[in-house]
């Protein structure tokens, strides 16, 4: 994708033409001028179809980003500035156009990836985030795939049957819970706190652990 | 949304008088005793406290309408006069076991004074949550810190005091096992059921709910959900007020947790428009929720506990291996752990409950203490006084003292007994659940899952007590598999204690073929079993607690209450057996009545049986004609061995004592009857546990396999000629 900067005008445009066609947003698109019109076309943006714009594949994928960038912007100043109300709006719109050159990844770096703006859109993700993601999966991983004598902590249960987790709840392996696995075969064994436990290989899959050491 | 009141504690506080010592009585129970209700998870340490309390008289029965047992007994805290009740393991105020059901209708319907809650305190923070739960409920809590000894240890401190402020109820360290600490949680006991003083200071403790909080204060703590799931409590609590013992809250709160038995309590008392709409608030409430309600629920209590936790306990900086990690290991090892079980198996059962129990302890008293002195003087004195018909009823061939009484004291009490002195170590020194996870793999082939070798372990004690236990297992189909399993292929102990004399007498060859055969067959039937019954594979999980050395005096109390329900079960049908024998052999003879053995109704019976006596090769009514020496048919073991299955071994053992039976013979017959169907007793218990009609299929498949398999290893054996015909 090349680094040519849009007017924030036009960015404007692509944000609701993207919501339009992708959220459902049936509202007006923002006045556009001539000169923006142009820069939309010459760009190959967006074309014009039956007196309506439609976005092009390279337009969606800058549309998507402006969004992403605006919804940031919100987040950002909700979350740790603070600004509430109408003001989120406002602000955003003048602060997103700013947020270029990967400076919008370390914003959702710094704000932990998050999924939905104030308003509950949801924000594209970037590839900061499916770098998270990537990583976040490979740290956890079920209790049956784990080394003798490895340590980690209960990320979550995944167990269809709602007793069984309740029963290991009861035993105290509960997501938080810090595991150490003792033996693997003819049983998984493993301790939570001061209890040991013996499950079988299949349980031992249901239980998710994030491993020491990975983050 | 309104602060819920707090409710006032049930106490009475009227003082006690000179002429009333007891300030506690109460009217509502028919004992006129105050009840003190003892729970906690399985393995806490509340029976060895319950003992500690009560003292020798307990009674142990089964509670209405279920199989579950129960204890009670009586005790004086602050001079007044409990009852107490031992209940089943719980791990939480939801139950999901019958026993945890059993456990909370009793909290339910009886109305304890006090309830003592005894957790074990290295695992505290997994066990308050359901303290938290109780006091929730409104029930009037006592936490007793048990096996105090192992948390200290492992480097733990508890500031009792400071925790229990916290939770506004009496709490206390002890060591059930060492009697520690019980003399101090006697006298809180009983300061907290007679309401004296010294427990106004925790009833008053003021409760610390935040301004607006929608929350009960729970004695020092709040414990407030998520703003959701406190919307639907208040509004459920709107609709149904308080049906049941239990606070307003709690009941909510199951309910939200989809609890089938207090929805049906709220059933039985709101209007149905309510009960829907407390279905919908449920419904909707989950649907808000990426995780069930139950887990959301207890998640937050956890938080709360943990919270505690961190201002009253001092735990030790890293996680500790308990002290005998490494035998524990040794034992769980895929491969040195076989080896132990063979080792346990050879010397516990094979040395100490076959060799010395049925050889040695049974030679004694069967051979010396009854046959030759008890019964030569019982017989020449009740011969003495009655005449011939009616003394054979008593000391006859079979006599209730010389055979019911003989069979059960001197054949039958010793080898149960040694065997439940080894089940009950097994049991406290925490041997079973390392067991059961090293056979989980082979168990999940015949459609079972680690926890049922408890259950057939116990097998080999007493079958009819085994069959009881098939309750720990989780799904229907497990306990039908191992009820089948234990009528067929496990020989009970004094049964196995008589044949395995009897076998290796005849040399290793019939030992081999006998424990192939059983094997083999006990193999095949699971497997088949598996494939045939529906139903799915249940998780195997099973908590390993500490590796511990056995308390003598624990394991012999235990030993003697399954010892005392064995007897009181199996005395009666030896009896029973006797006399029915002895009026089977009632006869006309010369216009009067007589006792003649062989004939009567139970001659008839006798040569009824012959066809099958002949099918594996037993004697016949026509063999005993041509050959006195003969005592018994083959009908005659079969049918003494219905009442039960160590009884026609014994006869077996008998005849071969006299060199009546071939090798043979006594192969054939040992796989025969370790086969054959249970005794009446267990038959009963089958029918108990599993119904009229799965009993009797599964009695007569048995009756098929045991003789088919026998006349099949006969006709294999008399081809080959390899042990001579
Ligand atoms: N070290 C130690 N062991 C205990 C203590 N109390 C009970 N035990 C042991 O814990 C095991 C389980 O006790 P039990 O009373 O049967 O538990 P229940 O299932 O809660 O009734 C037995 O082996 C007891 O000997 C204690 O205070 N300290
Ligand atoms: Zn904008
Ligand atoms: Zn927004
Ligand atoms: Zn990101």
């Amino acid at each position: 994708m090349s680094h040519q900067h849009l007017s924030p005008e036009v960015e404007d445009y692509l944000e609701h033409l993207y919501m339009r066609q992708h959220e459902g947003y049936t509202g007006e698109l923002p006045a556009l001028s001539d000169r923006g019109m142009g820069e939309l076309l010459r760009h190959h943006l967006a074309v014009l179809e039956d007196g309506g714009v439609t976005l092009t594949q390279d337009g969606l994928a800058k549309a998507e980003r402006a969004v992403r960038r605006h919804r940031l912007a919100e987040r950002l100043l909700h979350d740790v500035i603070d600004v509430h109300g109408r003001d989120v709006d406002h602000a955003a719109c003048e602060f997103e156009h700013s947020l270029h050159h990967g400076v919008d990844e370390h914003i959702c770096t710094l704000l932990g990836h998050p999924k939905t703006c104030p308003h509950g859109r949801a924000i594209p993700p970037g590839p900061c985030c499916r770098e998270q993601k990537r990583a976040a999966d490979a740290a956890i991983a079920p209790l049956s795939t784990m080394k003798k004598d490895e340590r980690g902590t209960i990320a979550y249960l995944s167990s269809r049957q709602p007793e069984t987790v309740q029963k290991l709840m009861a035993l105290g392996a509960l997501p938080g819970a810090a595991v150490h696995v003792i033996q693997l075969f003819p049983s998984v064994v493993f301790q939570v706190g001061q209890t040991q436990i013996a499950v079988d290989s299949a349980l031992a899959g249901d239980i998710y652990v994030r491993r020491a050491g990975e983050r | 949304m309104t602060t819920l009141p707090r409710l006032p504690r049930p106490t009475a506080p009227t003082a006690p008088t000179a002429k009333d010592p007891c300030p506690c009585a109460e009217p509502a129970r028919a004992s006129g005793h105050p009840l003190l209700a003892i729970i906690g998870c399985p393995n806490v340490g509340k029976s060895v406290i319950f003992n500690r309390l009560t003292g020798a008289y307990v009674t142990v029965s089964n509670y209405p309408g279920t199989t579950v047992e129960v204890s009670r007994g009586h005790t004086t805290v602050g001079g007044c006069a409990v009852e107490v009740v031992d209940t089943p393991g719980m791990y939480a105020l939801l139950p999901i076991t019958e026993e945890e059901a059993v456990a909370r209708r009793l909290l339910l319907e009886e109305h304890p004074r006090q309830v003592l809650h005894v957790v074990d305190a290295k695992n505290l923070q997994r066990m308050l949550p359901m303290t938290l739960q109780l006091l929730e409920a409104d029930l009037p809590v006592t936490l007793a810190l048990n096996m105090l000894d192992e948390a200290e240890e492992l480097g733990f401190r508890f500031d009792a005091a400071e925790l229990g402020r916290a939770l506004g109820i009496p709490v206390l360290g002890t060591a059930g096992a060492s009697g520690r600490g019980i003399a101090e949680l006697r006298a809180a006991l009983g300061a907290a059921m007679t309401a004296r003083a010294e427990c106004a200071e925790y009833n008053s403790a003021a409760p610390v709910c935040a301004e607006g909080d929608s929350a009960t204060p729970v004695g020092g703590v709040c414990i407030t959900y998520d703003a959701r799931i406190e919307r639907a409590v208040g509004a459920i609590i709107a609709l149904i007020g308080r049906p049941a013992a239990l606070a307003e809250r709690a009941l909510a709160l199951l309910l939200l947790q989809g609890d089938a038995e207090i929805e049906a309590l709220v059933a039985a008392r709101a209007s149905p428009a309510a009960l829907a709409q407390v279905r919908a608030i449920v419904a909707e409430t989950a649907a808000q929720f990426a995780q069930p309600l139950r887990i959301v629920i207890a998640l937050r209590r956890q938080a709360v506990a943990n919270d505690i936790i961190a201002r009253t306990v001092q735990a030790p900086a890293e996680q500790q291996r308990p002290k005998l990690e490494w035998l524990s290991q040794l034992l769980m090892h895929p491969l040195a752990g076989l080896p132990v079980v063979a080792l346990v198996l050879y010397f516990g059962i094979y040395q100490f409950v076959g060799m010395f129990g049925a050889g040695t302890l049974v030679g004694l008293l069967e051979e010396n203490l009854f046959g030759g002195i008890i019964n030569p003087w019982l017989t020449s004195v009740i011969e003495g006084w009655l005449p011939p018909l009616w003394s054979n009823l008593f000391v006859g061939e079979y006599g209730i003292f010389t055979l019911g009484i003989t069979y059960a004291v001197a054949i039958v009490l010793p080898i149960v007994g040694l065997f439940f002195l080894v089940f009950s170590l097994m049991e406290d020194s925490g041997y079973l659940p390392r067991l059961a996870m090293l056979i989980d793999r082979i168990f999940k082939q015949i459609g079972l899952n680690g926890r049922a070798v408890i259950p057939l372990v116990l097998g080999f004690g007493c079958d009819t007590m085994a069959t009881m236990t098939t309750r720990v297992l989780e799904t229907r189909r497990e306990r039908i598999i191992v009820t089948l399993l234990l009528a067929l292929a496990i020989p009970c102990s004094a049964q196995s204690g008589v044949f395995l004399g009897m076998l290796s007498q005849v040399g290793p060859a019939a030992l081999g073929i006998y424990v192939a055969v059983i094997v083999l067959i006990f193999l095949t039937v699971g497997l088949l079993a598996a494939k045939v019954l529906p139903g799915q594979r249940p998780h195997f999980y099973i908590e390993l607690p500490p590796l511990r050395l056995p308390r003598i005096s624990n394991v012999l109390v235990k030993t003697y209450t399954r010892l005392e329900w064995y007897f009181i079960e199996v005395l009666p049908l030896f009896i029973l057996a006797s006399v029915l024998l002895w009026l089977g052999s009632l006869t006309l003879q010369g216009g009067q009545l007589a006792f003649v053995p062989h004939a009567g109704l139970f001659g008839a019976i006798e040569r009824a049986l012959d066809p099958l006596a002949a099918l594996i090769g037993l004697p016949t009514t026509a063999d005993v004609a041509q050959n006195p020496a003969l005592k018994f048919t083959g009908g005659t073991i079969l049918l003494t061995g219905f009442f039960r299955r160590d009884f026609g071994a014994a006869g077996l053992a008998d005849l071969f004592a006299d060199g009546l039976l071939s090798p043979v013979q006594v192969v054939v017959s040992a796989v025969t009857f370790t086969l054959f169907l249970p005794c009446i007793a267990q038959f009963l218990v089958m029918k108990k546990e599993r119904g009229l009609r799965t009993a009797l299929g599964m009695a007569a498949f048995v009756l098929i396999i045991s003789f088919g398999a026998g006349a099949l290893l006969r006709v294999m054996l008399m081809a080959t000629g390899w042990m001579g015909r």
